[in-house]
């Protein structure tokens, strides 16, 4: 019956909510790293790059992903095209 | 004989690590090996009264320590399994009363007398749970499907890798079905995908578990129970057995007639 209820409310299932938190919280368990601190590390990554590189910093993407019981810290930084930047 | 020394620990308290060490320890000694149980939460003995033992104690873990008794004197008989043992924990006394190393001496000496060593973790990451694994050889984390109770099984694995303790194996104990059935619960595989650890054992919540810690007689003696059954699995599979795991999925009659009418 609760199954019914939550169709016609709308409400998540308590289990997939739990196992979403779970995965956030083990992330910074793991790597004692908060949200902020990602954030000031990602600022201080793409002030280096951008001395050398092109970047478009609003395409960066970085984050930690889990691979078994490991974290890895995983940046996806675009690099812009010379050309594209010449002819726009 | 060299024992085997398995720790079992959870971080959090309240998940059913005396429940499991009662339960390993008796469906061990039933296989016909010989077993001794150490209860490592000093200040809050209860591995006695789950095993029903309770009136038998005369010496304890932190006398055996400081030697006012030999090692035989402290091991109590079990009332239906004459390989089983039990060193209780000291009642009036605290964690500040036994050391690491002096578990590992008392470790050492028990491997010479019995095949398997289970130490029951005090909850928690401080002292106890540190002389607790110990002299362990393997450490198995129990855990409940639940955030709070996963979420300190992650923080125990961690510590257990950085103390160089191998990776531990996990039990998922109280896995409630009909939670698991309306996607209120997590499921085994979510537990274990979240934590990335070897699984060896998945014990259904069942309420004889709670009638056989009234009685002081683990469920592990008991063959029709489905958590008796996990434990007993469980044990098998640490003596080197490939026991496949339980389908806990709901096979009640109700949810066969459901299946065979098409409703499932």
């Amino acid at each position: 019956m609760g199954n019914f209820f939550d169709r016609i409310s709308g409400r998540k299932r308590s289990a997939k909510s739990a196992k979403e938190r779970l995965q956030l919280v083990l992330i910074h368990d793991r790597t004692d790293m908060t949200q902020s601190e990602l954030e000031a590390l990602r600022d201080d990554i793409l002030s280096v790059i951008s001395r050398h590189v092109d970047i478009d910093p609003d395409a960066v993407q970085i984050g930690v992903e889990r691979e078994g019981r490991e974290q890895r810290l995983v940046a996806d930084i675009p690099i812009r095209s010379v050309t594209r930047r010449r002819s726009g | 004989m060299s024992a085997k020394i398995v720790t079992i620990t959870s971080g959090k308290g309240g998940v059913g690590k005396t429940t499991a060490v009662a339960n390993i320890a008796v469906a061990l000694a039933s296989n016909g090996a010989k077993v001794c149980c150490i209860d490592g939460d000093i200040g809050l003995r209860n591995l006695d009264v789950v095993m029903g033992l309770e009136n038998r104690i005369v010496y304890d873990l932190v006398d055996v320590i400081e030697g006012r008794c030999r090692l035989r004197q402290a091991m109590i008989r079990d009332k239906r399994l004459p390989e089983l043992y039990l060193i209780p924990a000291a009642q009036t006394r605290d964690k500040s009363a036994v050391s690491p190393s002096d578990m590992v001496r008392l470790g050492d000496e028990l491997r010479n007398e019995v095949d398997w060593v289970l130490i029951d973790s005090p909850a928690g990451i401080e002292r106890g749970f540190k002389y607790a694994i110990a002299a362990a050889d393997q450490v198995l984390v129990i855990t409940n499907p639940e955030v709070s109770a996963v979420r300190d099984a992650d923080r125990v694995i961690g510590l257990l890798e950085a103390e160089e303790k191998g990776s531990p194996s996990l039990i998922i104990n109280r896995l409630n079905l009909n939670m698991v059935k309306n996607h209120d619960m997590l499921t085994a595989e979510d537990v274990i995908d979240l934590l990335a650890v070897r699984l060896i054992g998945v014990v259904p919540e069942d309420e004889a578990v709670v009638v056989g810690t009234n009685r002081g007689a683990p469920i592990a003696l008991d063959d029709k129970s489905k958590a008796g059954q996990a434990f007993r699995n469980i044990a098998e599979r640490l003596q080197g057995k490939d026991v496949p795991f339980m389908d806990l999925s709901d096979q009640g009659l109700w949810a066969r007639i459901q299946r065979m009418a098409g409703r499932k």
